[in-house]
This record gives structure tokens, sequence and C-alpha cells, in this order.
């Protein structure tokens, strides 16, 4: 998978591990696979024309059960997870870059991340974890007064189309650009989108053979802050 | 893969410096999901008054969560009456057994009845207008037999099954209905006939009805062997409490 550097096509940059990657596409195909159930629930044509409700609500709520599974395995891994770890905290965080990167200020450029990917990620996290709530209340919604069944059956509605809206902005962005689009397939860059994109990050990014030395790829100074 | 042996957890420039933003927001949409979930009621009631045909005529109502009808069907897609025409029967423990076409059956004497409709999920269609003939009638010109003490539905879904017990069966507000909001009902609801159950769950309210069995005990229907409450009373039974309907 990783690229042999020679003259003429520079080291590409690691970006995403092997556990970051399979967290991903794990989440990924579960969170399609919720959000292909749950339209055909929701959208009256469409349940008319799948229609097995039984099967269909079967299979969402088994999606919905497993898929916090890969994140949490990821994030408790030993070794494995640590990658998957330090971009957990980098996500968390936003700086003064990240504001006026947002507000298309004068800035330092993303590292890692930038900072709609980090909006992104809490915006998922946060509406998932309301979605995994709310969903599980449905599930055992005998045991709930009827007004909190319905605020649950409300709360899951608008924040699913919420959720939705937010995957489709996410596959639209990532479509556009091929550089992103491999580094999480192939889980390396090439070094001039690095740069592009992701400044502060390349300069302390690796190539991906174990035990590379540290190298700046071309171009990629540290930006003047 | 880029596990590197001297590398522990290595951030980047942004980790621990910057405000932990992105915690800020994933609890403040789980404080939003919760605030949602206490007042979802109240705030679905005041949508619905004050929204609901708004977005109805724009056309959204499929796509945005406002109270509405949501189509369910047990089998592979809506179903369509078979090929040889739509025929209602009335069988089992009767004296004359029925077995009607659609111009028979809208020959009958006709009811009316404007009633919501509730779902034992939770959404509710206020004032569904409904024109159909009673279920008692029906049976009255079958002529159930003493030992007859249930009834059994059947759709020509060729899977959904409903039961009621003969006393609810006789009741004023269940019909056969065959029209809808003064228009024949449609296929997604159930047309060209369907039973309507007025006091009871939707479930009860069997879609693509074609035919009407008489037994000699309740036989618990789809929902019911899944779990759903046999005797369907809107807010008596499915451990709900709604308004009647």
């Amino acid at each position: 998978m990783s690229a042999t550097p020679t003259a003429d096509a520079p080291a590409r940059l690691a970006r995403f591990d092997g556990t970051e990657r399979a967290v991903h596409w794990v989440t990924a195909v579960l969170v399609l696979a919720l959000i292909a159930t749950g339209t055909v629930m929701y959208v009256g044509a469409l349940s008319g024309l799948v229609g097995h409700r039984g099967t269909v609500r079967t299979i969402h709520f088994w999606c919905g059960i497993a898929v916090p599974i890969p994140l949490v395995l990821g994030l408790l891994a030993p070794r494995r997870g640590r990658s998957l770890r330090a971009d957990a905290r980098v996500l968390e965080r936003f700086d003064a870059d990240d504001r006026a990167w947002l507000r298309r200020r004068p800035n330092a450029g993303p590292g890692k991340f930038n900072a709609g990917q980090k909006v992104n990620a809490a915006l998922l996290l946060g509406s998932g974890l309301v979605l995994f709530g709310t969903g599980l209340m449905l599930r055992t919604a005998t045991s709930f007064p009827v007004p909190i069944r319905t605020g649950a059956t409300f709360v899951h509605d608008w924040f699913a189309l919420g959720l939705t809206l937010l995957v489709l902005g996410h596959l639209a962005l990532a479509l556009r650009d091929p550089g992103a689009l491999a580094g999480m397939a192939r889980g390396t860059v090439r070094p001039e989108w690095a740069a592009r994109h992701h400044p502060r990050w390349t300069a302390t990014a690796e190539t991906p053979a174990t035990g590379a030395p540290r190298r700046p790829a071309p171009g990629a100074a540290d930006p003047p802050r | 893969m880029s596990d590197v042996a001297d590398s522990p957890d290595r951030p980047d420039r942004s980790d621990r410096s910057g405000r932990p933003v992105g915690r800020r927001v994933v609890l403040g949409l789980l404080g939003l999901g919760a605030v949602g979930v206490a007042t979802g009621s109240a705030v679905q009631g005041w949508f619905d008054d004050h929204l609901g045909s708004a977005v109805r005529a724009s056309g959204l109502g499929s796509v945005v969560p406002i109270d509405r009808w949501r189509y369910y069907t047990v089998t592979g897609s809506f179903p369509d009456p078979p090929r040889s025409g739509f025929r209602l029967r009335v069988s089992g423990l009767v004296d004359q057994p029925l077995d009607l076409t659609l111009d028979e059956l809208e020959g009958l004497p006709t009811v009316q009845l404007t009633r919501d409709f509730q779902c034992v999920t939770g959404w509710r269609v206020p004032d569904v207008h409904w024109t159909g003939v009673r279920l008692r009638d029906l049976l009255d010109r079958a002529g159930v037999r003493t030992e007859g003490t249930a009834l059994r539905f059947t759709s020509f879904d060729g899977d959904y099954t409903e039961s009621l017990t003969l006393e609810q069966g006789l009741r004023d507000d269940v019909l056969v209905a065959h029209r809808m909001g003064n228009e024949p009902i449609s296929r997604e609801h159930g047309g060209p006939v369907r039973l309507v159950v007025a006091p009871m769950y939707g479930y009860k309210s069997v879609k693509w009805l074609d035919g009407v069995e008489v037994t000699e005990r309740v036989r618990p229907g789809y929902w019911e062997v899944r779990g759903y409450d046999v005797d369907a009373w809107v807010g008596r039974s499915n451990g709900r409490t709604d308004p009647a309907t």
C-alpha cells in the first residue's frame, strides 16, 4: 500500500492508519444502512415500494446497536488505537486559527483536521448519541409515558433528518476531493495535497514505512503565524 | 501502519491548545435532545397546529416530521387487488356466506364516521372522515350462528390478519369503509376497502380487506402474535394513555 519514494514521486504521507480507516468504514456502512432503512420506514412512498416493515425495522435496530462498537473498540485498543485517540483530541479543540478559518479570515491553515471537519465530527457524535438514546427509548416504548415517547419520536425524527443532511454534505465534499478520499481509502496522501489542505499537519506527518525518518514534505515549511 | 515506536500519541499542534468546542457541541446536542424528549410532544402539537397545513401544501409533508399518515405494509409493497377483481367475502360460522363485489358493497346502506386515527406508534391524524357499511349490517345479512363469538379479518396482501370479538365487531363505530375524505380509499390507505375500528389503535383497522370470517374464538392477528394487545382500545392498551378517539 505504501508508495516507494523515488526522485520524481515524493513519498506519500501517512494520514490514517488501519484502525482509523477500519473504524471509519465500518461506521460508514452501518450509518448508510441506518439512513437507508430509516428512510424506507419514514417516507411513505418508499415504505410502500419496499414493504417488509418488520424486517426493515429489525435491520435498522441491529445496525443502531452495532454503530458505536467500532469507535469504542478503536478508542479502547491499547496500541492500535493511539492515532484514533490523538484524532479525538485534535478534533475536540478549536484554536484561534480554527475560528479564523471558519470565518475565512487570515490564518495559519488547518492542522490534521480543518475546523469544518471538527464541527462535523462534533455534530455527528452528538446527534449520533441522541439518536442512539432515543432509538433505544422507542424500542422499549411501553416503559415510558406517552408524552415522553412522542418526544423521543420527535427528537429521533429531527435528529435523523439533520444527521442525514450532515452525512450527505460530508459525502459531497469528500467526492469533490480525490486527495481527501485517498487519505481515507489508502491511508496515505500526496505531500502537495497535504501542504495545501493541512499545512500545520504536514510538517509533523510521516511516510508510512515503520521507523521512517520524520521529514517535512517539500514546500511545507512552517507557515508564518 | 504508521505506528512509529518512538511517537506515543503524538499530537499535532492544535492539541491541548484552544477551547474544547467539540465537547461543548456534543454536550449541547445531548442537552437539546433531552429537552426535545421532554417537550417534543408539546412542540409537535404546536407545529401541527401552526405549520402543518403550510407544510402539507408545500409538498414536503413526506419529508418534514409534521404529524401525518405513515403508511405501513407488512408485505413487499402496497398490494393490488387480485386480477380477477376485488371481492369481499363474509364466511365461517354464518348461515349465508357473502361474496360481494365492490359495486355490491357500495350499494349497501352507508354510514359516515369522523374520528381521529391513532397509531400505536404514536402518530395521530385528526378528524378522518370515513364512509362505509357497518360491519354489523354485513354480519346481519350473513346471519351469525350461535357458536360464532369472534371475527377474523384477512387482507389480500396475503399476510395481514386481525381479530375482534363478535361483541366488538357489532359496535356502531366499526365500519367496512370504501371512502375516505369523500373519495375512494387510495391504495396506500388500504383501498378499495378497509376495516375501520374507530375506538382502537390503527393496526386493528385492516387495510386491503378481503375477508371476514366468523370464528369460535379469537385468533390473534399479525401484530398481536408479535406482542401487541388483542384488545386494542385507544388509551387503554399497549401501555399507552392516548386520549380516546
